[in-house]
C-alpha cells in the first residue's frame, strides 16, 4: 500500500491537482489579491453569512482546593465571512482555533455569544430541526452509522428520520452508491468495515436527504491514499453535479488543494486569510523551490537574487525562489548557463506559508 | 517468590490504580451521595426488621445499622456491583489486546491485582468512608473500642479485596472463552449482591440456605469484615476462611490463566 | 419541525413536508406557536415519539443481532431483581409483619414500585449515559438530526432487556393481588392502571432530570441511581418503616410517594403518610405531568447551557 507523508504532499500535488499545476507553468502572478472566486462581496447576500459572529466561553480553572479562576476565552471573534451557494471552501488553521467551533456553531450545535450568522437564510441556533434538514454533517471521526446494523439500515433510518420522498431517496441512495463504490456494502454490519469504507458510508449517509449545504470534519482523516482520492473525487462530482455547497476543516492540505477553490485561514478566532489557494502562497511569501540536477558537482549555481541556491549535495542544489514568481525565467537562466540534467519543482508546504501568516500577522 | 524489582513495578501499577480512579472527583461525589442515599433506605428497612425481632442473626439494632454502612463502604471497594478493573481485562481479551500482554515480561494476574488493588484502597477512602462515618454519626452504631479490633477488621478487608478480585479475574478470564463476557459478568454480579450479604446480612439466612451461603467465598466480602469489626467472629478464624478461599480462587485463576495462554499462543501463533 | 414559518422556499426541493408527513401535527404547532418557530408544543411531542420510535427500533435490531446475549442478559436483569424480592421473602421468613405490613401488602408495594420503575427504566432508563456522550463529543452528532434531542438521548441504546425487571415487577404485584385482603370498588379498579402508568411518568421525570443534571457535571451519572434504583428500592417498603424527614422529602421534593404509597393507602385502606388527605391517592397522574414538566424545563435550562458552552 503507497503511504504518502505530509512532506511528500507538495510533490503529489504538482501532478493532480490543477492549481499546483497551472502554478507551476509559471501563470502571472495574482495581483488583486484576496479576490478570488468567492471573494466578491455579494450584494444580493451569501448562502452562509457570517457577520461579526463570537462565541466566548467562560472557563473554570481550579486553582486550589475550592478557589476557581473564572476566565473568558474567545474561541471565535468577530468573525464574518460570506459563501455562496455551490462554493467548496476549505477551513483550516490550527487545532484550537475556532474551527470546529464555527462548524457547531453553523450546524446549530452552539448558539454565537454575539453577531448575526445564517445558513440558507436560517438562524441555525433558533432553528436547528428546521435547519437540519438543508445540511449534511461528516463527522470525520464519530461515525453516526449503526455500529451493529448493515449499512443499509443507516440509510433506511435517514430515510425515515428526514421524511425522504421515497422515489428521491432511492435516486439518491443508487447515486451514492455508485459513486462512492457502496454496492458490496450495504449489507456488512458497519463495525466490519475499514475506515475508509466507513468514511464513504459516512458521507452518503450526509447526503441522503439533499442537503444543500455539506460540512464535512477532517473528511480524511486516517484514510489510506486510494479512499482519500475517492472522497475528493466524490466531492467535486456531487459539487459539479447538484451544485452542493461544501466547506471542509482539514489538516490534510491536499484536500484542500484538490477538492476546494477557496481557503480560509483562522486562527485565534479571527480570518486571518480568506481567498484562492495560490493567493494564500503569496499571502504568506511562501517559497518555491527549484530542484537542478547538474552533470556534475559545482559550486552553487548562479541565480538572480531574491532566488538563492539553498543547499547542494553532489551535483544536485536547491535554488529557493518566491512562490508569486514564475518559474520560467528562473530556468531560462539556470538552463542557459549551466549543464543541466534534470529539473523540478517543488510546491511549498502549505503548512509552513501558514505558520508564515501567523507569524506576519502575529509580530505586525 | 517476588523479587524487589517486580515488587516495586507492582507498586507502581497499584499507585497507577489508585491515581486513575482519583481523577474522577464529579464521580466519586456523586457515589458517596448514592451510597448515602442507599444506606439510608436499608437502615430504615433494618431498624424495622430488628424492630420486629430483636438479635436477629444475633445482633443487636446498632449492629444491624453498622452491617448496612459497612456494606455500603464495600460496595465500590470490592466492585461487588461491577466497576473494577475486570471490565477492562475483558475488553482487552475480547479485542485480543490480552495478547500483548501475556508476552510481557510481567506476571498477568499479579499485574492486574496490583491495578485491582489500588482501584479498592482508592474506592475505599473515597467512597467508602464518608457514608460509614455518615451513618456512623446520625444513626445509633456498634463501633469497637480497641485499636486491636480495627486492626483485625483492616486485615480481613485486605484479605477480603484478595477474594473479590479472584472471583472478578475467573469471571474476566472467562472471555478468552465466551464470545460475550456480559452473562458471565451478570452472573458475578448476582451471586456477587446477593451471596455477600449486601442486599440481607448471611447471618439472618434461614436454615440449610444459611449455611451453604455462610460457606461460599462470598462470604469473606462483606460477613467476615463486618463479624470482625462487629466482634462476632473469632479473627484468627475469619482470616483462615478468607485466606483459604483467597489462596484456592487465586490458584485456579492461575490454572485458568495459563490455559487461557495456550489457547492464545495456538490461535495468535 | 415541519412547520416552516411562511415560505423559505424549500417546498420546490421538496425534502421538507411534501406529502404533509406530518400533516396534522405540522398544522396543530402552526397555530400553537406562531411566535416561536421550532420549539414547543404538541407538534413536536409528536415529532418526538417519532424520533424515539425510529430510533428505539434500531437499537432493537442491534439487540436481535445478539440474541443469546439479549436472553442472557434479560434472564440476568430479572434474576437481579428477583433476588431483591428473595430478600424480602428471607425477612419474612423470621417475621410476620415489617412496619406493621404483611408479607402480601409489602408485595403490593414491592410490585407497584417494581413495574412503574421496570417500565420507565425500559423506555429511557439509558438516559443516564448521555454525561459521556457529551464527554466524548457524540452528543453533537444528535444535535444536526431533525429531531428533538431528548428523543434522541431517550431513546439511545434502548435496551428490552430491561423487560426482565418489568415482569419480575409484574409477577409479584399478580400474586399480591391473589394473597392481598381487598374490598374493591371502582375507584381502586381505576386507581391501578393510573398508579403504574404514572409512577411510570414520575420515574421517567426523574431520569430525565438526572440526564439535564450531567449537561453540568458529565461524570456525576451515578447521583441518578441514588434516585432511580434507590426510589424504587425505597418505595419496596412501607412509608411506616421510614423516619417522617424521609417521608417528608420524598413526597414534596421528589414526590416518588405519589408512585405507589398514596394510591396504594387508599387501596390496601392504610393510614396515608403524613395524615395526606384522602384524595391525594388520586393525584398521581397531576404530580407525574407536573414532575414532567419540571423535568424538561431543566432538560431545556441543561440543553441550553451546553449549546452555549459546548461542554
Amino acid at each position: 500500500m503507497p503511504h504518502t507523508t505530509d512532506t511528500e504532499a507538495g510533490e503529489d500535488a504538482g501532478g493532480t491537482g490543477g492549481t499546483g499545476a497551472a502554478e507551476a507553468t509559471g501563470a502571472t502572478a495574482v495581483t488583486e489579491r484576496d479576490a478570488g472566486p468567492g471573494g466578491d462581496p455579494a450584494p444580493r447576500g451569501g448562502f452562509i453569512e457570517l457577520n461579526g459572529v463570537e462565541k466566548v466561553f467562560e472557563v473554570r480553572r481550579k486553582t486550589g482546593l475550592f478557589r476557581r479562576e473564572r476566565r473568558q476565552v474567545r474561541a471565535v471573534d468577530g468573525l464574518s465571512f460570506t459563501v455562496e451557494r455551490g462554493e467548496m471552501v476549505g477551513y483550516i488553521g490550527p487545532n484550537g482555533a475556532g474551527k470546529s467551533t464555527t462548524i457547531k456553531m453553523l450546524t446549530g450545535i452552539l448558539t454565537p455569544s454575539g453577531g448575526r450568522l445564517r445558513v440558507a437564510g436560517i438562524d441555525p441556533s433558533r432553528e436547528r430541526t428546521r435547519l437540519a434538514h438543508r445540511i449534511g454533517v461528516v463527522f470525520g471521526q464519530r461515525t453516526t452509522l449503526w455500529w451493529d446494523l448493515p449499512l443499509i439500515d443507516s440509510y433506511r433510518l435517514a430515510h425515515r428520520m428526514y421524511r425522504i420522498p421515497d422515489a428521491r431517496y432511492r435516486e439518491n441512495l443508487d447515486r451514492c452508491v455508485e459513486l462512492l463504490q457502496l454496492g458490496a456494502l450495504l449489507d456488512v454490519p458497519v463495525r466490519q468495515l475499514s475506515l475508509g469504507q466507513r468514511m464513504r458510508g459516512d458521507i452518503a449517509a450526509a447526503l441522503l436527504h439533499d442537503p444543500d449545504v455539506l460540512y464535512l470534519d477532517e473528511p480524511t482523516i486516517g484514510l489510506d491514499v486510494v479512499s482519500k482520492a475517492r472522497v475528493r473525487e466524490f466531492l467535486r462530482e456531487l459539487n459539479a453535479e447538484r451544485g452542493t455547497t461544501v466547506l471542509l476543516t482539514t489538516h490534510d492540505l491536499q484536500d484542500i488543494e484538490q477538492v476546494c477553490s477557496r481557503v480560509m485561514v483562522i486562527d485565534h478566532g479571527r480570518l486571518m486569510y480568506d481567498g484562492p489557494l495560490d493567493g494564500l502562497h503569496q499571502a504568506g511569501e511562501s517559497e518555491r523551490t527549484l530542484v537542478v540536477d547538474l552533470e556534475r558537482e559545482l559550486p552553487p549555481i548562479d541565480v538572480p537574487p531574491p532566488a538563492r541556491v539553498v543547499r547542494v549535495e553532489g551535483p544536485r542544489q536547491w535554488v529557493a525562489f518566491p512562490a508569486s514568481e514564475s518559474a520560467a525565467a528562473l530556468v531560462a537562466r539556470v538552463a542557459a548557463g549551466h549543464p543541466l540534467v534534470d529539473l523540478s519543482v517543488r510546491e511549498p508546504d502549505i503548512e509552513s506559508v501558514i505558520a508564515k501568516i501567523y507569524a506576519e500577522r502575529t509580530s505586525a | 517468590m517476588v523479587e524487589v524489582g517486580s515488587w516495586r513495578l507492582y507498586t507502581s501499577v497499584a499507585a497507577g490504580g489508585f491515581r486513575r480512579y482519583a481523577t474522577y472527583r464529579a464521580a466519586t461525589a456523586a457515589g458517596v451521595f448514592t451510597n448515602t442515599v442507599f444506606g439510608l433506605v436499608l437502615v430504615y428497612a433494618y431498624l424495622a426488621l430488628w424492630d420486629e425481632k430483636p438479635q436477629l442473626g444475633g445482633y443487636d439494632q446498632a449492629q444491624a445499622v453498622t452491617y448496612v454502612w459497612l456494606g455500603q463502604a464495600m460496595l465500590a471497594t470490592l466492585a461487588i456491583g461491577g466497576g473494577g478493573i475486570e471490565d477492562e481485562l475483558m475488553e482487552r481479551i475480547r479485542t485480543g489486546d490480552v495478547a500483548v500482554d501475556l508476552y510481557r515480561p510481567v506476571d498477568l494476574q499479579m499485574w492486574w491485582l496490583a491495578a485491582d488493588g489500588g482501584r479498592a484502597v482508592f474506592q475505599l477512602l473515597g467512597r467508602g468512608v464518608v457514608p460509614f462515618v455518615f451513618g456512623s454519626l446520625v444513626f445509633p452504631a456498634s463501633l469497637p473500642g480497641e485499636a486491636s479490633t480495627w486492626v483485625a477488621f483492616l486485615v480481613a478487608v485486605v484479605l477480603a479485596m484478595l477474594v473479590s478480585f479472584a472471583i472478578r479475574y475467573l469471571v474476566a478470564l472467562s472471555a478468552f472463552w465466551l464470545l460475550d463476557g456480559v452473562g458471565m459478568t451478570q452472573m458475578g454480579w448476582l451471586l456477587g449482591f446477593f451471596c455477600s450479604g449486601m442486599t440481607l446480612p448471611l447471618n439472618v439466612f434461614p436454615g440449610a440456605l444459611g449455611e451453604v451461603v455462610r460457606a461460599l467465598p462470598w462470604a469473606s466480602l462483606l460477613q467476615a469484615p463486618a463479624d470482625v469489626l462487629l466482634g462476632k467472629a473469632d479473627p484468627l478464624g475469619t482470616f483462615a476462611f478468607q485466606a483459604g478461599w483467597a489462596v484456592a480462587l487465586l490458584a485456579l485463576g492461575r490454572l485458568v490463566q495459563s490455559a487461557a495462554t495456550r489457547r492464545v499462543v495456538v490461535q495468535g501463533g | 419541525m415541519t412547520r416552516g414559518p411562511v415560505g423559505q422556499g424549500r417546498a420546490a426541493d421538496g425534502t421538507d413536508g411534501t406529502g404533509g408527513a406530518g400533516g396534522p401535527g405540522g398544522v396543530v404547532t402552526g397555530i400553537g406557536e406562531a411566535a416561536r418557530p421550532g420549539d414547543t408544543g404538541w407538534g413536536r411531542v409528536v415529532e418526538g415519539l417519532r424520533a424515539y420510535r425510529l430510533i428505539a427500533g434500531m437499537w432493537l435490531r442491534s439487540t436481535m443481532a445478539y440474541r443469546a446475549s439479549f436472553a442472557l442478559t434479560a434472564f440476568g436483569n430479572f434474576a437481579m431483581t428477583a433476588l431483591d424480592f428473595v430478600a424480602i421473602l428471607l425477612m419474612f421468613s423470621r417475621i410476620d409483619a415489617l412496619g406493621g405490613y404483611a408479607l402480601p401488602e409489602i408485595a403490593f408495594l414491592y410490585g407497584l414500585s417494581g413495574v412503574s420503575f421496570g417500565l420507565a427504566d425500559l423506555a429511557i432508563g439509558s438516559m443516564d449515559r448521555l454525561g459521556r456522550r457529551v464527554r466524548d463529543g457524540t452528543l453533537d452528532t444528535l444535535l444536526v438530526r431533525p429531531a428533538p434531542v431528548l428523543a434522541q438521548v431517550a431513546a439511545d441504546r434502548f435496551a428490552p432487556r430491561r423487560l426482565g425487571r418489568v415482569l419480575q415487577g409484574a409477577l409479584v404485584l399478580g400474586w399480591a393481588l391473589t394473597a392481598v385482603d381487598v374490598a374493591w370498588t371502582p375507584g381502586k379498579l381505576v386507581l391501578m392502571p393510573l398508579m403504574l402508568v404514572s409512577g411510570a411518568g414520575i420515574f421517567c421525570a426523574v431520569f430525565v432530570a438526572a440526564a439535564a443534571f450531567q449537561f453540568v457535571a458529565q461524570d456525576a451519572s451515578e447521583v441518578a441511581n441514588a434516585f432511580t434504583y434507590g426510589g424504587t428500592t425505597l418505595l419496596q417498603y412501607p412509608p411506616t418503616v421510614f423516619a417522617r424527614e424521609l417521608v417528608r422529602g420524598v413526597t414534596f421534593v421528589v414526590p416518588l410517594a405519589f408512585v405507589n404509597w398514596l394510591p396504594a393507602s387508599h387501596v390496601l385502606g392504610r393510614p396515608y403518610p403524613l395524615d395526606l388527605p384522602a384524595w391525594t391517592a388520586f393525584t398521581p397522574p397531576l404530580v407525574a405531568l407536573a414532575c414532567g414538566a419540571a423535568a424538561g424545563l431543566a432538560w431545556r435550562a441543561g440543553l441550553r447551557s451546553y449549546r452555549s458552552t459546548g461542554s
